[in-house]
């Protein structure tokens, strides 16, 4: 049995096949690129997993649970946790605050009234080592207003790690990122437990290429590669989609 | 960037500033308690009105500052308190003060909750229609159950027994006002505590992204009911208190225009910040209070006035320009 397995998903919007027979699985460890052209449905995908919207068939399940009907917060708790394309944070909170926020919710405290994360030793132990892992020690108790993009792109990878997941998907975790900069999101997706699956939703290639151990094509809501980065650009029908079908017919005729 | 951790023992000594800062916050409320007790001794009944509007104002604090919902039907809460209070003081004659308030808490905490499961049904515009309709219902429903409430005459017949058995409600409104001072810090202590607890930074959280909140795996909905059932117990809190000083609950109690006007004083002392409903409110009132004794035509007019000033050069309200102040100069010194 797969740690994440997705089978047969089927979703259509109007007449629009979006995700069309979409099967696919991750184990222990995995590192999967999700990529496709715009269109393709991986937004679609992502929002169908986590149960976002509701898919007209097939089944999700999760370390061996069924979880197709389930909420997406009840998702979020069995341990499928997703980071968001464009950064969605707490604009007067602090990056502790956030990672706070993120670890009392796995300890079920997050309802506590008179209690303070700041008078909970443990908890202050793990904010200051994730925060410290992926180097934003430093700016811990700047509202993250005032803090730069890729500071606030490393915060989002800093609530996934917080919440300890089995399964993460990362929507594009570089997204609006000076490619200067994107060395540090890579070097922070290095810092991911080993034994965490990982799928991640990306446009930059070579970032594709250093981070995936396997490459997944979406291509009109139907997967149309499944491999190793090394024959992704090899293959007929990934460069068709990539270039389109006009491209492909002008050189026919 | 550098990589300084946070270790625990570093973080003891936050923890310990922020409890400073409450005994501090809480001795210049007391200390400024005490210098309107003896300076107008003749106003007390005024300013035990002006507690008591606190209460309401903190509460409604709690719901739009700190969790992000709309509301102008704010005074139901309080309304409820305050009813509950007097209803059972005047037909059950359960007259010991602290029980009022206790009832006049879970009165407002069960209509906090309970008018909540309506109101955060909406978002935005729809949301403020909706508490616009469950303050007129509950106003009308109060009108009509007039064998109850009194309808519009207001519900009499209220007579508090001693505090502790000992001090009695006086004239001057001595105890009444000591009574509402002595309420409001404790509720202004337990209130610092909890907007600072897991729960009050979910709430914070909710108010500016709902959505990454769920995608931590928290509860949006449940959470703000909660809310406002602590929200809902403070108000009903401020309305017992109301009920028990001025032995009288109007209708006025549960109106539009009451919940309109704490959210005018929440805006004007700044949203967000305990403080700024408690400043918010007592220079409302005693604004109000000045100018329509300067000018009693045209006293709306002028506060009017005050208002737009407010929100054109303090949207933060007085106590974030204050607030911005103390900064500029901060950084001017260093």
């Amino acid at each position: 049995m797969s740690l994440f397995e997705v089978k047969n998903l089927r979703k259509n919007f109007g007449g629009l096949a979006v995700t069309d027979d979409v099967s696919l699985s991750l184990q222990k460890g995995d590192r999967i690129a999700l990529i496709g052209p715009n269109g393709a449905g991986k937004t679609t995908f992502v929002n169908l997993v986590t149960g976002h919207l509701k898919p007209l068939s097939g089944t999700v399940h999760l370390d061996g649970q069924n979880v197709t009907k389930a909420s997406p917060t009840q998702r979020v708790k069995q341990g499928l946790v997703r980071s968001f394309q464009v950064t969605r944070l707490f604009s007067e909170m602090t990056p502790e605050e956030h990672v706070a926020l993120a670890i009392l919710q796995r300890l079920g405290r997050s309802g506590h009234l008179f209690t303070n994360f700041k008078t909970m030793p443990e908890v202050v132990e793990e904010i200051g080592s994730i925060l410290a892992l992926l180097g934003l020690g430093g700016i811990a108790r700047t509202p993250v207003a005032e803090i730069a993009y890729g500071q606030q792109r490393l915060l989002e990878i800093a609530l996934a790690m917080a919440l300890r997941p089995k399964v993460l998907l990362l929507d594009e975790p570089a997204a609006g990122v000076p490619s200067s900069d994107t060395v540090l999101i890579e070097r922070a997706l290095a810092q991911l437990p080993p034994g965490l699956a990982v799928l991640m939703i990306e446009h930059d290639m070579d970032f594709v290429f250093r981070f995936a151990q396997r490459v997944v094509v979406l291509a009109a809501g139907a997967i149309i590669f499944d491999g190793t980065p090394a024959e992704v650009g090899k293959d007929a029908r990934v460069r068709e989609a990539y270039l389109g079908s006009y491209a492909d017919d002008r050189s026919v005729a | 960037m550098s990589e300084t951790t946070l270790n625990p023992s570093a973080s003891t000594p936050l923890w310990r500033r922020s409890v400073t800062r409450d005994l501090v916050a809480v001795l210049i409320l007391a200390a400024v308690a005490v210098a309107l007790f003896f300076l107008f001794p003749s106003n007390l009944a005024l300013l035990t009105r002006i507690v008591a509007m606190m209460l309401l104002v903190l509460s409604l604090d709690l719901v739009t500052g700190y969790s992000g919902v709309a509301t102008l039907g704010h005074a139901t809460l309080f309304g409820a308190g305050a009813y509950a209070a007097g209803i059972v003081a005047a037909k059950f004659g359960i007259t010991d003060p602290l029980l009022m308030l206790a009832v006049g808490a879970l009165a407002g905490a069960a209509a906090g909750a309970i008018s909540s499961l309506v109101i955060l049904r909406g978002h935005g515009l729809s949301q403020l229609v909706l508490s616009i309709a469950v303050v007129s219902l509950a106003h009308e429903a109060a009108n009509k159950l007039s064998g109850w409430t009194g309808g519009s005459d207001g519900l009499s017949g209220i007579s508090p027994s001693a505090l502790f058995g000992m001090f009695r409600f006086d004239l001057f409104g001595r105890t009444a006002f000591i009574m509402s001072v002595v309420l409001l810090l404790v509720v202004f202590v337990v209130l610092r505590i909890i907007v600072r607890s897991p729960f009050g930074m979910l709430c914070r959280g909710i108010k500016q992204d709902p959505v990454r909140i769920r995608a931590m795996g928290a509860p949006v909905y449940f959470t703000l009911v909660k809310m406002y059932a602590i929200a809902g117990a403070v108000a009903g809190l401020g309305g017992a208190l109301s009920a028990i000083a001025t032995k009288v609950v109007g209708l006025d109690s549960l109106s539009f225009t009451l919940s309109a006007e704490a959210l005018v004083m929440l805006v004007l002392g700044g949203t967000g910040k305990l403080f700024g409903a408690l400043v918010g409110t007592l220079v409302f009132v005693w604004f109000e209070d000045r100018v329509s004794a300067i000018n009693p035509f045209h006293w709306l007019t002028i506060v009017g006035c005050l208002l737009v000033a407010v929100v054109l050069f303090a949207p933060k309200g007085l106590t974030g320009a204050a607030e911005a102040i103390w900064k500029r100069m901060r950084g001017a010194r260093s």
